[in-house]
């Protein structure tokens, strides 16, 4: 395709949708009235702070946003583990590897992921330690990760190719471990855009995942099934 | 209360006794009914066809026919719709869209007028029967009566009243379209019907006759028990 | 085994090249639907524990009708200033490293896709579910020009081996049954017979894991286009869009320009919304965020990363200012889900890309409402979708204006005369009132003659005889 239809293509749309848009539309049909649109003439814009009391509750205190954490990820069919410090995270996943006979597990190269994955006795692999094999990655029986932050109000765990080993690591090996610190915990889904907007400032990571559970599927006679085609399990390590 | 009979022309051709038991409970809660003989059809028909000119004319001349009234009240909550949402729509920017938006907002459908304006529940009926009540699209949509019949039907004496497993659905009338494509809309009888039927009940309650000329008349085809009644006809038995 | 068949997915009804015949293979296939009640009774059954999951989680938002009026003004604030807010993503994308490609039609897109298929050299491509891409015949293009494609979706893996396109869309497979999908697999992939779907989708995932590890282009679609910071928002449950988007060198969304958005904020009352509205879910499993290619410092990710922004016709709903809110559609699939006539008729019998309310809303602007109003004419108008939409589009009121402006641009001539003599017989009242008589005293002759509609009712439903008095008269009488 050359650039100039390229360009034509660009143009005649945005001329369509000038077109289209030089009727008014009516209002919206809205049942709040602190969602009228304003009066002034301008469109109606809604702040996220005013949805906010509407949406699942996220906990108002980080006591009980991880309450709900905990209870969402219930539901979710995901298991969740309070562990006492990075030492004590490192022995629950060693001790994982030996009940469910791991022979292989990737990690990247995050403090608290470094430390947790220090002491298992099987092999590792570093996805971010020089270019990665696919094929090898796919052959692992866990992947672990940190995350940016959990979300109480979804039970998500939110990770970044950024800082928690890239795109593949969370959803390539059947089992997906996250290592977190309870100070992780944000309330709402608006909380973690917003946490991860100030970390990464200006440049987001090219990948920005919400996990929701294990993956799963109700194609087949809409019954559920876990494991579709990422992580059968997702097992969250909370410490501290 | 004076109060304006709006009998759909279905009521008045096929359904006299739906009309005349309004004003029979309406005039044993000691109010006035009146019935003004220059009322023909709503114009619904051709609306929902798309001949929204047509359907216009006979909107003007309904609106002009309830001028001066203080309350109107209709057996069937999708001809009340009509006047009362969908008659603002079809006037609106013509000279007669006040006079519709005031209309409108005198109108009211049966079982939702006592409740609602006349703060009834109780009007003193009794009903030995075991019934469940199929709520008409356009009553339960357009205007949001849901609850009000159903306190109206707890409030009769000797009445057990049991909810079906569809009580959302739609019966499958829709006007013309129940003859334009009968296939589906028989479809939608026998998902509706059949709820209705499992219940066990002696009478399914409505307050839409249309729906209960397409329930009975698959019913009826069927060979299954119960018939429908309409709600004012429950409410006007009692012991005497 | 065997490479997948290459045929495609295209349901006779989905392109039709007559489309004269749309309503007429529309009466046909309903009417043939509606008689395989087995059939009607397995898909409403599948559909019978939605309402539950999604009650129980509508339960849990502390005001759902005002967190619908969230999400409708944050799709309505973003569609009427699409021409201020596409060519920020565009350029917000473009900054990220991706590339923006516009495709005024559904030919143009196909063309770009092919292009960077080319431009990439790709050998095998792996897709996860679009349905922008079903609504432009990607793939036969794609295997037209010899490229091998598999969807990954196990709906949509499901469908390409059935050569079907997806029956619901959110859904695909939603009314093929487990022993039908066995019998696929055993003679696709070589799998032994099993009445489990566990086991059904544990073999769909061995056999696709490979294909993401081998795939050079990966295609998907996009939910929401955020123009703020230029990145696209991907919906998912399975996990093979992550892995589609993730794995491959070149990564290629294509998306409808109605998707974008304005703010990154607007998505924490979006995707908690579709997820619940779709599915029942907090969220769906992965909800997931693009911004470009792989960046400086990250271990993997695609080279390329494309976005095909697609118009095909979605301009023409834009400049209807009554019906514009369809395009603040999330494809949820609620509608599909409540829908009685859906649910009746079947997935197949619309003939549409989009089934169900919504798709009888826009079809008519994206393919003529000439051929396709009679999709608006085969509802019984009762509202089930308008409720269930979260983001408030006013459904099955469009479903009228459908019929109105088909009316006036293109009226049945004997219809438009009935309706004119009906008005004139009721804007007078004595000559209402003598034809009310004369049909009451001619019912049981009318019964027996059967004129054409009442003959369609007659067929399957009883009429009462009619009462000897009319309301007016006991009325005046008394």
């Amino acid at each position: 395709m050359s650039s100039t239809r390229m360009g034509d293509a660009r143009e005649t749309i945005l001329a369509r949708v000038r077109e289209a848009l030089r009727l008014p539309a009516p209002p919206p049909h809205l049942q709040s009235p602190a969602l009228d649109p304003a009066p002034t003439g301008s469109l109606p814009v809604l702040p996220l702070e005013a949805a906010r009391p509407w949406l699942p509750d996220g906990g108002d205190s980080p006591e009980e946003s991880r309450r709900i954490l905990g209870e969402n990820l219930a539901r979710l069919k995901a298991e969740l583990h309070h562990v006492a410090d990075a030492a004590a995270a490192a022995a629950f996943l060693a001790d994982l590897a030996r009940g469910r006979n791991w022979k292989r597990v990737a990690t990247h190269g995050h403090p608290l992921v470094a430390t947790a994955a220090a002491t298992l006795a099987c092999d590792t692999e570093r996805v971010d330690a020089g270019p990665f094999d696919k094929d090898a990655l796919e052959a692992c029986d866990a992947g672990v990760t940190s995350c940016e932050v959990l979300v109480a109000q979804t039970g998500s765990v939110l990770v970044s190719s950024a800082t928690c080993g890239g795109r593949a690591l969370s959803v390539l090996p059947h089992v997906h471990v996250v290592v977190a610190t309870a100070d992780q915990v944000v309330p709402t889904l608006g909380d973690a855009l917003h946490a991860v907007r100030e970390r990464h400032a200006g440049r987001l990571p090219s990948m920005l995942s919400f996990i929701t559970g294990p993956s799963r599927t109700g194609d087949i006679e809409r019954i559920l099934v876990l494991g579709a085609h990422g992580p059968k399990e997702l097992i969250v390590l909370l410490v501290g | 209360m004076r109060i304006d009979l709006f009998i759909p022309c279905f009521v008045d051709q096929m359904a006299p006794r739906v009309g005349m038991a309004v004003a029979s409970v309406l005039e044993r809660l000691g109010h006035t009914c009146e019935f003004r003989p220059a009322q023909t059809c709503c114009g619904q028909p051709s609306f929902n066809a798309g001949y929204w000119d047509e359907a216009r004319a006979v909107a003007i001349r309904t609106v002009g026919v309830f001028a001066g009234t203080e309350a109107v009240v209709g057996p069937s909550g999708s001809c009340v719709a009509m006047l009362r949402v969908f008659y603002p729509q079809l006037l609106a920017g013509t000279p007669h869209e006040t006079a519709a938006l005031d209309l409108a907002a005198r109108t009211f459908e049966f079982g939702e007028f006592l409740v609602k304006k006349l703060g009834v529940t109780d009007v003193g009926a009794r009903f030995p029967h075991r019934v469940t009540y199929h709520d008409g699209c356009h009553g339960l949509r357009e205007l949001r009566v849901k609850e009000e019949p159903r306190m109206l039907l707890k409030a009769v004496r000797d009445l057990e009243l049991v909810e079906c497993d569809e009580p959302e659905s739609c019966c499958g009338f829709g006007g013309l379209f129940s003859v334009k494509y009968p296939m589906i809309s028989t479809a939608m009888a026998e998902v509706k019907g059949g709820s209705l039927a499992r219940t066990d009940c002696d009478y399914i309650v409505s307050s839409d006759p249309s729906c209960q000329l397409q329930l009975d008349g698959w019913l009826s085809r069927q060979g299954k028990k119960p018939r429908t009644i309409h709600l004012a006809e429950v409410l006007a038995g009692t012991d005497a | 085994m065997t490479p997948l068949p290459t045929g495609s997915a295209t349901h006779p009804g989905t392109d039709i090249a007559a489309p004269r015949l749309a309503k007429k293979k529309f009466l046909h296939d309903a009417a043939e639907h509606v008689r395989d009640t087995g059939h009607r009774a397995f898909v409403r059954k599948a559909l019978g524990g939605y309402y539950t999951t999604r009650d129980a989680q509508k339960a849990r938002y502390r005001d759902y009708e005002q967190a619908r009026d969230a999400a409708s003004l944050a799709k309505w604030s973003a569609v009427n200033r699409l021409d201020e807010l596409l060519p920020r993503f565009a350029e917000n994308f473009t900054a990220n490293g991706g590339q923006v490609h516009w495709a005024r039609d559904a030919a143009e897109a196909r063309e770009i896709v092919l292009g960077l298929l080319r431009g990439a050299r790709a050998k095998a491509v792996i897709k996860s579910k679009c349905m922008t891409s079903e609504e432009i015949h990607l793939n036969q293009a794609m295997e037209a020009d010899g490229y091998g494609v598999v969807e990954s979706d196990l709906g949509e893996f499901i469908q390409q081996l059935r050569g079907e396109p997806p029956y619901h869309f959110v859904f695909p497979c939603m009314h093929v049954r487990r022993d039908e999908i066995s019998d696929l697999f055993q003679k696709h992939l070589g799998s032994p017979p099993t009445s489990e779907p566990e086991e059904l989708t544990m073999i769909a995932r061995r056999h696709m894991r490979r294909l993401y590890v081998e795939a050079d282009v990966g295609i998907t679609g996009a939910n929401f286009l955020v123009a703020e910071t230029g990145q696209i928002s991907i919906t998912e449950n399975e996990g093979n869009a992550r892995l589609t988007a993730g794995l491959p060198r070149v990564h290629i969304a294509i998306a409808g320009i109605e998707k974008v958005v304005d703010r990154l904020d607007d998505l924490a009352v979006l995707l908690p919304m579709l997820a619940t509205a779709g599915t029942g879910q907090p969220l769906t499993c992965y909800n997931t965020l693009y911004s470009g290619p792989r960046r400086a410092g990250e271990c993997d990710g695609p080279e390329e990363m494309h976005v095909v922004l697609l118009d095909n016709r979605r301009t023409e709903i834009l400049a209807d200012p009554e019906q514009r809110d369809s395009l603040h559609c999330i494809r949820c699939g609620a509608c599909l889900n409540v829908c009685p006539i859906f649910k009746n008729v079947g997935g197949f019998t619309y003939g549409t890309t989009y089934q169900g309310p919504i798709g009888s809303v826009i079809t008519p602007h994206l393919r003529g409402l000439a051929d396709w109003n009679h999709l608006s004419g085969a509802s019984s108008l009762c509202g089930a979708c308008t409720d269930a939409c979260p983001v408030r589009i006013d459904i099955h009121h469009h479903l009228l204006h459908n019929r109105r402006n088909a009316a006036r641009t293109a009226p049945g001539r004997f219809e438009r005369l009935g309706h004119r003599l009906f008005v004139a017989a009721a804007s007078r009242p004595w000559l209402f009132a003598a034809g009310g008589w004369w049909f009451r005293k001619s019912l049981g002759l009318l019964k027996a003659l059967r004129p054409p509609l009442l003959k369609a009712w007659l067929a399957t439903r009883d009429l009462p005889p009619a009462p000897p008095h009319s309301f007016r008269s006991q009325w005046r009488r008394r």
